[in-house]
């Protein structure tokens, strides 16, 4: 079956059901959740009956659905590290095969993106039904998200409350995706930062310490491994490694590797849908801070002294600059806007991170804090501009 | 008790909250409610200063010359505020020592000088005494409800007795450490905002 002969097909089973869950048909119930696939599936026949609108065939699903791909290398990667953290820490690594490590980080992994997809897509098809409204697609790549950026261990009831709290307090009651003024998958994390902070930072919840379905190691009880962020903060400098780089290191499930990153931002913005201003300048910022704190900084301080090149690598920085520093709904929307917005990520991640001992990492608080300058960012921008064509047309006078 | 003083008492406690609806005491309502015990002493603390304070103030309204009445209020504030933080200290004492400044704060606190300027220095002793009354019961009663959830949540406890039984945290239960914190009491606040104009259609925006 050619892939036509299939689109025909699947369109053609799609207006089959179509009666049966609009208004009045026996399935009403699900209408919101059938709207939501069958625009994901096609794109929607419809225009719209107000005012004059430029209509472009790549709306906002296709664009989240991109998004997506652009995480795929993260994740792909994040699943490997896992398993391979916990064999290496069982001291099996020589002895156990490529499939069978991704075996124990996809088994370890699924659930938390099962939990996360079910409980925000979950709200999100209530609060759809029950206002009679579509479904917002934001939460694809929220939901993709969440499960990237805490560790591993994370316990599942932990997610679900996260999850909801995030989805409901964050999202909907600003008026659903495109209105809220934060980062959706990074109130989550806060959420678990300050509520649970003894799930998600120390040195206990990087790595998965027993066995799934026969694969992996039990780990001894008290078996600790903290990341390299964690240890310059607590015991003192890690040097540099290039395992910090291809990303065997500990920590959150999707941070850990450059090259898994920057293969997602490659497509994002060789796609045009992150700006590389903002990308770009969150490194700028975070790499000339993190410089000045290595010439100025306190000699005894390990997370100041630590090379700035470090800096960028370790930690949430590349995955929060490439992911979550450009979503467009909670980032300047200005050019001008998009570097000032960038830069300050960077700075504030790095002073974070030094300034502050018991928060080791600064990129999650960077990003929520320049969230909420963001609009500010935008009005001085647009009022600079204005004054500025104000001042020209008086010249030309 | 005619249907005007009825409603000068209940109106607060409801559709006319201070703090759901007026929005005031909020710092208050922030910093004392992580358990229950000071927010319960806290509130009857200010409803028994709001009460008072608005009685006396309606006594003296018509002798208080106008350019100096707010100045007038805050010595007959003051005056209360100092009388029950002083029997605080020599009957709860552990409960002052967890209230800290807040006790002598109420001074500052929105809902008393709102209720003498808006109600007692234009109305009869008793339906201020009933609307001081109201008022301070209105702002405990969310008092209790913010310190029920961040202590239940918070610390596992009601009124300091452990009520999350002790094999939940064996299972992996972890208390909500954000309940402890101020940020949550905002928010729960504005949960019970949500829920309460939900509720009344008078209270909805157009």
């Amino acid at each position: 079956m050619g892939l036509k002969q299939f689109n025909y097909q699947l369109r053609r089973f799609v207006n089959q059901i179509k009666p049966n869950v609009m208004e009045g048909g026996k399935f009403h119930a699900f209408r919101s959740l059938f709207e939501g696939f069958e625009t994901f599936l096609f794109v929607p026949n419809e225009t719209s009956k107000s005012g004059v609108n430029i209509h472009d065939s790549f709306d906002s699903k296709r664009l989240m659905i991109l998004v997506v791909i652009a995480l795929c290398p993260a994740m792909l990667f994040g699943m490997y590290n896992v398993g391979y953290q916990n064999v290496l820490a069982g001291g099996e690594l020589a002895t156990t095969g490529f499939w069978e490590i991704f075996g124990y980080g996809l088994l370890a992994y699924l659930p938390n993106i099962i939990i996360s997809y079910l409980v925000g897509l979950g709200i999100e098809f209530t609060v759809a039904q029950w206002k009679g409204e579509e479904i917002h697609e934001g939460y694809l790549v929220t939901g993709f998200i969440i499960p990237l950026i805490i560790p591993i261990t994370t316990p599942w009831w932990i997610l679900v409350l996260a999850t909801a709290f995030a989805v409901i307090l964050a999202k909907e009651i600003f008026g659903g995706t495109g209105m809220n003024i934060f980062n959706v998958a990074l109130i989550a994390r806060a959420f678990i930062f300050f509520a649970y902070p003894s799930v998600i930072s120390g040195d206990k919840v990087w790595v998965m310490d027993h066995k799934i379905l026969g694969l992996g190691c039990d780990l001894p009880d008290g078996f600790t491994c903290a990341t390299a962020l964690g240890q310059t903060a607590t015991t003192g400098a890690v040097p540099f490694d290039m395992n910090m780089i291809w990303g065997f290191i500990p920590g959150s499930v999707g941070e850990t590797s450059i090259i898994a990153i920057a293969l997602g931002a490659i497509l994002l913005i060789a796609t045009g849908i992150s700006s590389w201003k903002t990308t770009f300048s969150v490194f700028a910022g975070g790499a000339l801070m993190a410089f000045i704190f290595n010439k100025c900084g306190s000699a005894d301080n390990a997370v100041a002294m630590m090379p700035w090149y470090q800096h960028l690598v370790l930690g949430g920085f590349a995955f929060g600059a490439v992911f979550m520093a450009t979503d467009p709904v909670t980032s300047a929307r200005t050019e001008t806007g998009k570097w000032i917005y960038g830069f300050l990520i960077g700075v504030m991640a790095i002073l974070i991170r030094v300034a502050n001992p018991g928060y080791p990492e600064g990129m999650m608080l960077a990003i929520l804090l320049m969230n909420l300058f963001a609009p500010l960012i935008d009005h001085c921008v647009y009022q600079a501009n204005i004054s500025r064509r104000a001042k020209r047309v008086a010249k030309s006078k | 008790m005619n249907k005007k003083n009825k409603e000068a008492f209940i109106a607060p406690l409801g559709t006319n909250n201070p703090v759901t609806v007026q929005v005031l005491g909020i710092c208050s309502a922030l910093a004392v409610t992580a358990q229950l015990k000071p927010a319960i002493v806290m509130g009857l603390s200010v409803t028994i200063i709001v009460a008072l304070s608005n009685l006396v103030i309606s006594l003296l309204r018509n002798t208080i010359p106008n350019r100096i009445r707010i100045i007038i209020q805050l010595v007959v504030c003051a005056a209360l505020v100092t009388m029950v933080s002083e029997i605080l200290k020599a009957f709860a004492y552990d409960v002052s020592v967890q209230l800290s400044v807040y006790v002598g704060l109420i001074i500052t606190n929105c809902i008393l000088m709102g209720r003498l300027e808006a109600f007692a220095m234009s109305n009869g002793p008793w339906e201020s005494l009933l609307d001081g009354l109201g008022n301070g019961l209105g702002y405990a009663k969310i008092l209790v409800i913010v310190a029920f959830f961040r202590e239940l949540l918070g610390s596992g406890c009601l009124f300091g007795y452990q009520v999350i039984p002790q094999w939940c945290y064996e299972h992996g239960y972890i208390n909500n450490g954000l309940m402890l914190m101020p940020p949550m009491a905002l928010i729960i606040v504005g949960c019970i905002i949500w829920w309460q104009r939900y509720h009344n259609k008078q209270l909805q925006e157009q």
